[in-house]
């Protein structure tokens, strides 16, 4: 479904994304799994085209056609959405018209149900500073369900999640692949790679290994965990 | 000037009203007070027990007194509406408003101005809320793509002991042309101000907008808030002042201009002031371009820029 060639990032002088290769098949969950710093983010901005990241070299397949010029909205409107890491907040947007933006049917309050919210207390808030981080992620992940997307790219889904929610959570990235979605997601946590088909670890905007999530995340915590060299993958 | 019989000036304000959105069932309802005003013709004024509305006919508009007497609860909103459908002309509403002590109301004004060429609305309002008495006073304005208006609404109001003045300027339908607002509060011990203005500037719209609230008894409160968004040569100058006069007063300014594109300008003057140690007033006033952040977090669910732009905006001014 996704397939990331030699994709490559400079900024201002300096290499961002060396090289990365990366292959989503369809109905899979790939977990990204990496120290801070080493390009997560940046390969989920680049993927979905904010920020306005667009690669210094490689390609962007998704479905057979190259993405790497479309805009925001094409490749949405081609099926691919993003959860950012911290989402944003918008004045006078409601929970319930953010879900409408996603929703293909009229049935939003089940989606919140999935990420373990109060339909009745949150529809009519707004999505703005009066929710709490992990209240706002959950509304995203929500959001993302609504839509049913082919590929779904989940940055640090877990960040402000307390450990009540997170289960919660994994069970909506885990219903969304059920219903058909392919799931990108992107962390700096074992625990949340459990959910993933394959796990590949990225250290300086590179996949250095990939393989099943137990033995990756093995490797990852052996040898990334305690690695000196940090983001220079030739160590 | 084309002249049109009374039947057909309130069809035409309730055509435009329904047009702009308002509900015209609103409007028939035996239970609902309202006076409807098409230049300077009164074509409708009901009032209900309790709630008087006293109008008179002047050369360029009306003057209204409305009172709602002492200790009235107004159950429904009240139902405003003045406009004007031709292409030229002026009204001016002089309007003298006594919410005597313990009294609630809510008030709706819808002021339509669909085909304005070249027409000016001018409002001045004089306004008492009595001793723990509650105003709210929402003013939406649905004007036409032409931009030949010039729109002036002036109050001065006095909240007396424990009173409560709640206010909402709205004009985010059609082109603004030219807006110069310039509310004034005065509140007395443990009185309340809320004033809010949200305007959405296009074209060449001029837009000036004073929100000033004077805390002058003890524990008083006060906030001004004001949401713009300017677009294409569309010009904003924001004042917001908060005087705290008096020992607890508390008092905010709360000013935020989004600027969409590069020829539209903003400029906001926030000035706060206190005169007793125990009293504070804080403001805030942000200018800058609509979030790239938020724009992008809609057009990852598919929509394209300018929708995602659009709704941001109706938000910011819902």
């Amino acid at each position: 479904m996704l397939v990331v060639e030699n994709l490559q990032l400079k900024l201002n002088g300096n290499s961002i994304i060396n090289g990365l290769d990366l292959h989503v098949g369809k109905g899979e969950i790939h977990g990204i799994l990496g120290e801070n710093g080493t390009g997560k983010t940046t390969i989920a901005n680049l993927i979905m085209g904010t920020n306005n990241y667009r690669p210094t070299g490689g390609r962007i397949i998704f479905e057979g056609e190259d993405i790497s010029r479309l805009s925001v909205s094409q490749r949405a409107k081609r099926g691919i959405t993003l959860a950012w890491q911290e989402p944003a907040r918008v004045e006078g947007l409601t929970v319930r018209d953010y879900l409408s933006l996603s929703a293909k049917n009229g049935q939003i309050e089940q989606y919140l149900l999935m990420v373990g919210m109060e339909p009745a207390q949150y529809m009519d808030r707004d999505i703005d500073d009066t929710l709490s981080g992990g209240e706002r992620k959950r509304i995203e992940m929500a959001s993302v369900l609504a839509m049913h997307p082919k590929l779904a790219i989940l940055d640090e889904p877990d960040s402000g999640i307390d450990i009540v929610a997170l289960p919660l959570l994994l069970n909506g990235i885990i219903e969304m692949n059920r219903q058909g979605s392919s799931v990108l997601l992107i962390t700096h946590s074992e625990r949340v790679t459990e959910v993933a088909h394959r796990v590949s670890i990225l250290c300086a905007g590179k996949i250095i290994s990939s393989g099943a999530p137990l033995e990756t995340s093995q490797w990852f915590k052996n040898n990334c965990l305690t690695c000196p060299h940090i983001n220079e993958p030739a160590h | 000037m084309i002249r049109y019989s009374v039947e057909e000036e309130y069809k035409g304000m309730i055509d435009a009203y329904q047009k702009a959105g308002g509900d015209e069932s609103v409007l028939k309802s035996k239970d609902t007070a309202k006076l409807v005003v098409h230049e300077n013709r009164v074509l409708a004024n009901d009032g209900i027990k309790g709630l008087k509305i006293d109008t008179e006919e002047t050369d360029s508009g009306v003057r209204v007194n409305f009172t709602v007497e002492k200790g009235t609860k107004v159950a429904r909103p009240v139902h405003l509406c003045f406009g004007l459908l031709p292409k030229e002309g002026l009204q001016e509403i002089i309007m003298k408003v006594d919410a005597q002590d313990n009294s609630e109301v809510s008030v709706v004004a819808h002021c339509i101005f669909p085909n304005a060429v070249k027409v000016i609305h001018k409002m001045d309002a004089d306004i008492n809320i009595g001793a723990n008495a509650k105003f709210d006073y929402k003013e939406t304005h649905y004007h036409g793509e032409g931009g030949g208006i010039e729109v002036i609404p002036k109050a001065k109001v006095r909240v007396e002991k424990g009173g409560v003045w709640q206010s909402t300027f709205a004009l985010s339908q059609g082109l603004v042309g030219k807006l110069d607002y310039d509310f004034e509060v005065f509140c007395q011990e443990k009185a309340v101000a809320e004033l809010v203005v949200k305007v959405y500037g296009r074209g060449s719209d001029d837009i000036k907008i004073l929100e000033k609230i004077h805390l002058d008894g003890r524990g008083a409160r006060g906030m001004a808030k004001s949401r713009l968004v300017l677009s294409d040569k569309a010009r904003a100058e924001v004042r917001g002042e908060t005087y705290g006069n008096a020992p607890y007063a508390r008092g905010h300014v709360d000013c935020m201009e989004l600027v969409n594109g590069t020829e539209a300008v903003a400029v906001a003057i926030p000035i706060v002031s206190v005169t007793y140690d125990t009293a504070k007033v804080t403001h805030e006033a942000a200018i800058g371009s609509i979030d790239r952040k938020q724009v992008e977090t809609l057009m990852a669910r598919g929509l394209d820029e300018n929708e995602a732009v659009d709704v941001i905006v109706r938000g910011i001014l819902k």
